[in-house]
């Protein structure tokens, strides 16, 4: 038995070698992404796949699609050339970040508000969508807007590492907050009565809407949203130009003629104040 | 009834499939690579090199009692601070390599140790060098008395691959979440499929671990070695 | 590292409890179903048996976290309301039961079967054979394979995660997120696991050799 104890103290000093060796280990990787994308012709982007409207994979085809692949794709050809290509890898709000400071993506589109927090850490471009917070309940329910969510008993699903599960403790402190893993979970959660309202921005929650009628959303918009694309820290010419092919895609009409495409027949969206 | 057809129809079903297909590409590579690297981790750590062993027990055990969940982190999140970055195919296999060839090792050795002493003793005494009696004489008995117990190793193996939706692995289980995360009348008949689906390959990997023991007719001694094997899922 | 545990030492703690909770409740109770499966499968009643097989097949063969997402999906959309942290362990249990299940049973097979026979020929019915005599030299048997069980429970408790269990894993995930340091919260969330399962594993490998 003391050998054994002797063994578990050894094992632990070890660990705890192993682990503050690791964790000096520096991560940021000082290279330019902007130039190793031009060489190769190809931007990484992290997107989503289980949002609709914004990025969702169609098992048709195996292929995700959505207004943020649409204007990735159009922001690649305006960075790169005709002959750009955009590589899509799935992400959710728990992996993006991780896998945006690994370099395993050149850049975050997927659904990502604009913060001050977020951005000790990215370099964000200019907004290219402005969503606001909202609340998803089934059609019925006696809650009718955030100021219903906040008493004792009350549960609220959401999405780990999302920025409305932040904000839902500030508007209604007395509610429970789940995180789920990603946004089909986080539905299929609701319809299973796993929680009282789902929260995250208007934009994601009227695509739940449409697919699923007995659910509305209710209240409005209770905080303001700027989704902005994200590139590494120390990687301002690839934000530069993230920024002037935004522009460039809104001067020209495309932004809108997506924005047509993908928010036309979304009840309750306000088409024209989107636009650029 | 009619959601029951439309859940199966063949657009679903063949998005289900390309499911399965990763996740039985990521088994089969990850259960070459533990196999491989757990039968030498395992003889490495039986045989007591000086030092060399210790560190690979000790990293043996820290590996084997983990959640294989935070083995995938570490290797998705992690590995790129070394310079390389797998996409969530990579991470995978790596991840379940790592963790089932800590588990491997463990069965190995517990499976050379369940060879009865004499063995050795008798092959060194006819002149053999001590390598050789391992390679020709205890590692051939003790492998055939130890298949079983990997076998079975492997079928968790086949059932972990699941925990790697989290990274957004496009495996079975992942794609069975969008299909009714789409749409929920789908949910039964997806959750039918993946029990049924899992089922069939877990389920005749199990009955080829039965026809080996038996053919083999190892049946009593490798419930010796499962004994000695700690913490191995049978 | 350290900030992690500075900032967050209350949600990791609270984690580790849930991690905890979940891990024994899921024991006690894949420990009882587990050895009333084994006793079927041993049992004369050839009917029995087979349906002890097939609940053992069934959840040996199905992911956990197919079992889990089952009963936080599908159970509450039809049945009855089920939250996340009991979804996951009732999953665990019918998991874990179908191991102990198979555990068991090769420890009550290991006794000797002459044991059975004479308990009978004395007057003793099956069941207080079993109890009095089989099951008492099976359990001294298995308790190291059922301690490893029990490991393989604390790291399968991670399942919670994926059904806002509140376990030590989906803490890491929320922290991770929160504090944007990913690999040390992981650390930190590995290091926790750790200490509970790295004691327990080498407590049992001293058991298993000096019961052998």
């Amino acid at each position: 038995m003391k050998k054994i104890i002797s063994r578990i103290g050894l094992l632990l000093t070890l660990l705890l070698m192993v682990v503050s060796l690791s964790a000096c280990s520096s991560s940021a990787s000082q290279k330019n992404v902007l130039k190793d994308d031009k060489q190769t012709k190809t931007i990484t982007w992290g997107v989503k796949a289980d949002t609709k409207l914004f990025g969702l994979m169609d098992v048709r085809d195996n292929q995700i699609k959505g207004f943020e692949i649409d204007l990735a794709k159009a922001m690649t050809k305006q960075i790169l050339g005709k002959d750009g290509k955009a590589r899509f890898i799935q992400v959710t709000s728990q992996t993006r970040m991780p896998l945006l400071r690994n370099g395993n993506i050149d850049a975050i589109m997927a659904t990502m508000t604009i913060t001050p927090e977020r951005a000790k850490q990215v370099d964000f471009s200019r907004s290219y969508f402005d969503a606001g917070q909202a609340i998803l309940v089934k059609n019925g329910s006696p809650i009718k807007n955030v100021k219903g969510l906040n008493h004792k008993g009350a549960i609220v699903l959401g999405v780990v590492g999302s920025n409305s599960v932040q904000n839902i403790k500030k508007f209604a402190p007395k509610a429970k907050v789940l995180q789920l893993s990603d946004y089909s979970q986080a539905l299929t959660a609701l319809k299973s009565g796993q929680g009282d309202a789902l929260t995250t921005d208007n934009g994601i929650l009227y695509g739940m809407s449409i697919e699923n009628p007995g659910y509305s959303v209710v209240g409005g918009t209770f905080t303001n949203e700027p989704y902005g694309i994200a590139v590494d820290k120390g990687q301002g010419k690839m934000r530069d130009a993230m920024n002037h092919a935004l522009t460039k895609v809104e001067n020209s009409g495309q932004y809108n003629q997506l924005l047509y495409k993908w928010f036309h027949k979304v009840h309750g969206f306000d088409l024209k104040g989107a636009e650029r | 009834m009619l959601t029951v057809l439309g859940a199966y129809s063949w657009i679903n079903i063949r998005f289900l499939l390309e499911g399965a297909w990763v996740t039985i590409l990521v088994s089969v590579c990850s259960i070459i690579l533990s196999y491989i690297f757990g039968v030498i981790l395992g003889i490495i750590r039986y045989v007591e090199i000086k030092y060399l062993s210790a560190i690979v027990g000790f990293v043996i055990d820290i590996i084997r009692n983990l959640p294989l969940i935070l083995i995938i982190f570490f290797t998705y999140f992690g590995l790129p601070n070394i310079g390389f970055k797998p996409d969530p195919i990579w991470a995978s296999v790596i991840a379940m390599a790592v963790f089932e060839s800590a588990m491997v090792a463990e069965i190995v050795r517990a499976g050379i140790v369940s060879i009865p002493t004499g063995q050795m003793e008798g092959a060194r005494s006819t002149g053999m060098s001590y390598w050789q009696a391992l390679r020709y004489i205890i590692l051939p008995q003790a492998i055939k008395n130890m298949i079983p117990a990997i076998v079975s190793q492997f079928i968790s193996l086949v059932k972990d691959t699941s925990l790697a939706t989290i990274i957004v692995l496009p495996d079975l289980m992942n794609h069975a979440q969008i299909i009714y995360g789409q749409n929920t009348n789908y949910t039964i008949p997806m959750f039918l499929a993946l029990a049924v689906m899992y089922f069939i390959v877990c389920y005749s990997l199990s009955l080829l671990s039965q026809y080996l023991d038996h053919r083999l007719g190892t049946a009593k001694k490798s419930g010796e070695v499962e004994e000695v094997v700690q913490g191995a899922e049978r | 590292m350290i900030s992690i545990f500075q900032n967050y030492g209350g949600e990791l703690l609270y984690g580790l409890g849930q991690t905890l909770l979940c891990s024994i409740i899921a024991l006690v109770f894949a420990l009882i179903i587990g050895s009333g499966f084994a006793i079927l499968e041993v049992f004369p009643n050839k009917f029995l048996r087979i349906i002890s097989r097939v609940y053992i097949e069934v959840f040996r063969n199905i992911p956990l976290l197919v079992i889990t997402m089952f009963f936080y999906v599908v159970i509450p959309m039809y049945i009855v309301e089920i939250s996340g942290f009991a979804s996951g362990t009732v999953g665990l249990i019918l998991y874990s039961s179908a191991f102990i299940a198979e555990t068991v049973r090769s420890g009550i097979q290991s006794v000797d079967p002459g044991q059975m026979e004479g308990a009978r020929a004395n007057g003793l019915t099956f069941w207080q054979a079993m109890r009095y005599i089989v099951l008492p030299q099976a359990f001294r048997y298995v308790i190291p394979p059922l301690g490893n069980q029990f490991i393989n429970l604390v790291k399968n408790s991670s399942v919670l995660a994926f059904v806002a269990g509140f376990d030590l894993m989906y803490q890491g995930n929320v922290i991770a997120s929160d504090s944007l340091q990913s690999m040390s919260t992981y650390l930190c969330v590995g290091m926790l696991y750790l200490i509970l399962t790295l004691p327990l594993s080498y407590y049992m490998r001293y058991l298993e050799k000096k019961l052998a």
